[in-house]
């Protein structure tokens, strides 16, 4: 009987000795499972109990939950941060922060997240880090109180700004405050000034905050606003001209990457080649392939994928050019349906192959990422993908100018071209010429393929897309002119995306067509036609 | 001549090659099923896997004893995206193969094309794709979503959880986005949302330069007001429409994008890291968890031989179809057309998403309606769900020509088109 009361005593005042330390973690602990139990609805309390304890512990456990790495235990509905390993989770205990093992997946369930918690978490992380020693971890926390403000956290933003060093962060910083004022009970005085920061600073976002805020904003305070709001969408106008005309440069650049490799099979040689635009397909297949290796086995190399990718598609487009010449248009010179429809029937045989080896479904291509995501200009946004687009198909432009004007290559096609017989008394082997400038044609469509594969879908359909932009561009321009491409191209696009806005992009497409059409009536030959014999021949 | 022969020899390899698998030299003791997708063309992209999808159900079908006794018979033929040739396609398999239904089709006006050949002929047709109502025929099965099953709901959770003030109305140029929007228009200004603050757009079919389009909503966003994009955006448009988002640095916790046509395998081409939160309604995910969805994604992977290959809604569209032409034939004792056109109505049969599917009187069938967002690894997770199931409702009551039609396919009544206000049959779309 003694014994067994005093072992009770001793696991009694065990228990007692632990218990401060418990305490302290149970709250957290509570409210972290809290978290697998509750509703999609009521989610947003929970996460502002959490972001209200202002524990360092809540910033990984909000960031798991954001990115869909937080699971319950079914068992006990303890919740842990994740991770995944195959079929099972590696779980890391939230409060201690230590790894507790792995579990299978089906042991454990997702704590549910939608748009609205993720807002949450974003704004409740914001205030919680905007005062983490790392910069970069500020200037995330600052951009995401000034993506979605909350009059509660101005104190916590006004403390950060009073002890931020760092110019770009407070930059950030000025304007979340300036956004979180107006939308606070401070007085009317202060929020004028907040107004008159949004409007020096401009861009869309304070546009959005400020018209948001018109409705609710005090009588005196709604000249200001409605004055900032009507600059900023001056600004803006202008601004969006200055973006149509780099739309329309991005735009020409893909044309001018399509119609490249169709100036020269069918501006320079005259052969209407049909199956032009699954050249371009194979080039961005190509690609696929490219990165499903890295993927598999060099996952560093991912970044390079593309400067790997662009060669092999230059050999895999050209050879199947050198091929199909040999093998089929080497016999239809001098005919031109028949040409065409040769051509056309090569483009759906290459079509279903691919179909038949690939699958049907679009294979997916990754940005690597020098080619991800955007930055301002002013006020302009630039996504990168389409500035090195341009670029590339500058390049591509300007290397095969030098091709065909500055080597004994070139010349060899500039001859052929232009007076066959004669080029053949001199020696050279207008045969190979042909079939090499055939090649030369494929293999730049297959290199226009590697860099479409990064805006558009990577299926069997994807050439058919660009052929009749491809023409258009070479007849517009004027056949047999490198110069008229690349003309041609550019003023195509820049047309197309000034139509776009007031006809929309059905009616502009229609408008662009009529008035191609037009343009040939009155210059059939394009807009640079080749003058002298080269014509007649 | 050499040369142009062998060229044309290519020509007639092809064409074989599509048209080979109509060897259907069977017996007869089997029971035909005809399958009407394309396998190539544009849209083979989308139907080649409900192609695979049908004859993994009667490959199953006939493994547990087929059908009356007999085994189930596939054919298969392929309309090649072109719409005319759905339509002669159509009558081959119903006059020359004698197949007892077809469950085919995916764009509207495919189906539009072939409606007349099975009204003459009188079969039946299973159609498995969302569509945008307004029709009702005495042949069709109509497996997949009306508006009101996946457009309305998905505008209503907006509302209700979003907040959404602000809408942009986005489609292809065609006649499926032109009517939702056109519903969801009316829908929206019933429900007090004013025209300035509905921006409709369309874009023709594979459009690829989105920059343009993706700025407008961006500043159609900036009005101070929650935005959302109501996508109808078909096929091919919907991989630069959403890497255009991604790259400009469109969030969904700022301006979410919920689409009727993006589904497992059209995001299977897409790397969905930036797209998380972004939004699709649909009456079925793969991710839908519970022992049916299971055990037919076992099974479709080991058909494919494929782990990698994801279901989706069409897929589950054809799987209800199929199990309720089973029933229906089984119901009625023979494939004959007319008894079993009888015997479809009412009949019901479990669906994929845990629940049962029903045969209503307007040959539309009951669904739920799940909302889902898409998650990094290109699934979607369901965010939201109808409490029950929704009756599929074919003639739009939010539209002015059609809110007084009804359709009801039970004899007596064996009409359409009804319409409750005149009290006569036949109308609009008669």
């Amino acid at each position: 009987m003694h014994r067994i009361a005093r072992t009770l005593l001793l696991a009694f005042l065990l228990v007692a000795a632990i218990a401060p330390g418990l305490r302290a973690e149970e709250p957290l602990r509570e409210l972290i499972d809290a978290l697998g139990q509750a509703k999609l609805s009521d989610m947003d309390e929970h996460i502002a109990a959490l972001a209200k304890t202002g524990d360092p512990k809540v910033v990984p456990v909000l960031e798991a939950l954001g990115e869909g790495n937080l699971y319950a235990r079914k068992a006990d509905g303890q919740v842990f941060l994740t991770k995944e390993s195959g079929s099972t989770l590696s779980l890391t205990d939230p409060v201690s922060g230590e790894s507790v093992g792995e579990a299978p997946k089906a042991a454990l369930s997702k704590v549910k997240v939608n748009n609205g918690v993720r807002r949450a978490v974003r704004s409740a992380l914001g205030s919680l880090t905007l005062l983490s020693p790392d910069r970069d971890a500020r200037l995330k926390a600052a951009q995401s109180v000034l993506q979605s403000p909350n009059a509660e956290a101005l104190g916590a933003i006004e403390d950060a700004l009073a002890a931020e060093k760092d110019g770009e962060v407070r930059a950030l910083l000025e304007q979340a405050r300036a956004t979180t004022l107006i939308i606070s009970d401070r007085p009317v005085e202060e929020k004028r000034q907040a107004v008159r920061l949004l409007k020096e600073n401009g861009g869309r976002e304070a546009l959005s905050i400020l018209s948001a805020a018109l409705n609710a904003a005090d009588d005196s305070l709604k000249p200001d606003i409605e004055a900032a709001v009507a600059s900023i969408e001056q600004s803006q106008a202008l601004w969006a001209a200055g973006q149509n005309v780099w739309y329309g440069l991005s735009l020409g650049s893909v044309l001018l990457l399509a119609a490249i490799g169709l100036a020269i099979t069918f501006g320079v040689m005259g052969i209407i080649n049909m199956a032009h635009g699954e050249m371009v397909m194979l080039g961005a297949y190509t690609t696929f392939l490219v990165q499903e290796v890295i993927r598999d086995s060099l996952p560093g190399l991912f970044d390079w994928s593309l400067a790997i990718a662009l060669p092999l598609a230059f050999l895999v487009t050209g050879t199947v050019g050198l091929a199909m010449e040999r093998g089929v248009i080497r016999f239809l010179y001098g005919r031109p349906l028949e040409t065409l429809l040769a051509t056309w029937g090569i483009s759906l045989i290459l079509q279903q192959a691919v179909r038949t080896i690939f699958g049907p479904t679009n294979r997916e291509v990754g940005n690597p990422s020098w080619m991800s995501g955007a930055f301002e200009l002013g006020g302009l946004t630039v996504t990168w993908n389409r500035l090195w687009i341009i670029l590339f198909a500058l390049a591509v432009f300007a290397a095969l100018l030098f091709l065909l004007k500055k080597t004994p290559m070139g010349l060899q096609m500039r001859a052929v071209t232009q007076n066959r017989r004669m080029a053949s008394s001199m020696g050279i082997r207008t045969p190979w010429v042909d079939a090499l400038t055939f090649a030369l044609g494929s293999g730049i469509a297959g290199m226009a393929g590697v860099a479409l594969s990064q805006i558009d879908n990577v299926s069997p359909n994807l050439g058919q897309g660009y052929i009749i932009d491809s023409f258009m561009v070479v007849v517009f321009g004027g056949v047999g002119n490198l110069w008229g491409t690349l003309v041609g191209a550019f003023s195509l696009g820049i047309l197309n995306k000034f139509l776009e806005p007031y006809a929309g992009a059905v009616l502009g497409k229609i408008l662009v067509l009529v008035l191609i059409i037009l343009f040939i009536q009155k210059r059939p030959r394009g807009l640079f036609a080749l003058k002298g014999r080269a014509v007649e021949a | 001549m050499t040369i142009r022969a062998r060229v044309t020899g290519a020509f007639l390899a092809a064409v074989l090659s599509t048209t080979a698998f109509n060897g259907a030299f069977a017996a007869d003791d089997t029971i035909k099923v005809g399958i009407l997708h394309s396998l190539s063309g544009t849209m083979a992209i989308s139907e080649t896997t409900l192609k695979d999808a049908m004859l993994m159900l009667i490959e199953e079908q006939n493994k547990k004893g087929g059908l009356l006794g007999k085994k189930l018979e596939a054919v298969v033929v392929d309309p090649a995206s072109d719409w005319p040739l759905f339509a002669e396609k159509a009558r081959e398999l119903i006059s020359v193969n004698k197949v007892s239904a077809v469950f085919g089709c995916w764009t509207s006006v495919s189906r539009k094309s072939v409606l007349p050949v099975f009204e003459e002929l009188n079969s039946i047709l299973f159609y498995p794709v969302q569509y945008e109502g307004e029709e009702s025929q005495r042949n069709v099965f109509y497996t997949g979503a009306a508006p009101n099953q996946q457009a309305i709901p998905a505008v209503d959770y907006l509302m209700e959880n979003e907040e959404v003030e602000r809408w942009v109305l986005a489609g292809t140029d065609y006649v499926y986005p032109r009517t939702t929007n056109k519903i969801l228009e009316a829908y929206l200004i019933s429900k007090g949302v004013k025209p300035e603050d509905i921006m409709i757009n369309y874009t023709p079919f594979g459009h690829s330069d989105w920059q343009t389009i993706v700025s407008d909503i961006k500043k159609f966003g900036s009005a101070g007001k929650k935005t959302a994009v109501v996508s109808t955006i078909n096929g091919d448009a919907n991989v630069p429409f959403y890497k255009e988002l991604a790259n400009q640095g469109i969030k969904a916790e700022d301006i979410p994008v919920v689409a009727f046509s993006v589904g497992e395998e059209e995001l299977a081409g897409l790397d969905t890291g930036p797209l998380v939160g972004h939004l699709a309604a649909w009456n079925y995910f793969q991710s839908v968890d519970n022992p049916a969805n299971a055990e037919f994604i076992k099974t479709w992977k080991a058909y494919t031989k494929n782990d990698k290959r994801v279901t989706n809604d069409p897929m589950e569209a054809h799987y209800i179809g199929f199990n309720m032409w089973l029933k229906a034939v089984e119901k009625a004792g023979t494939t004959d057309t007319d008894a079993v056109l009888d015997a479809m109505v009412g009949i019901s049969v479990p669906n994929l998403s845990g629940g049962y599917s029903t045969m209503m009187p307007n040959h539309h069938i009951t669904k739920p309606v799940l909302i889902g967002e898409i998650q990094a690894d290109g699934q979607f997770e369901t965010v939201w769900e109808t409490p029950g199931l929704v009756v599929g409702d074919e003639w739009s009551d939010y539209l002015p020509d059609s809110k007084d039609l009804i359709s009801d396919w039970r004899a007596p009544m064996s009409c359409g088109n009804f319409n409750v206000s005149t009290g006569k049959c036949g109308g609009k779309g008669s």
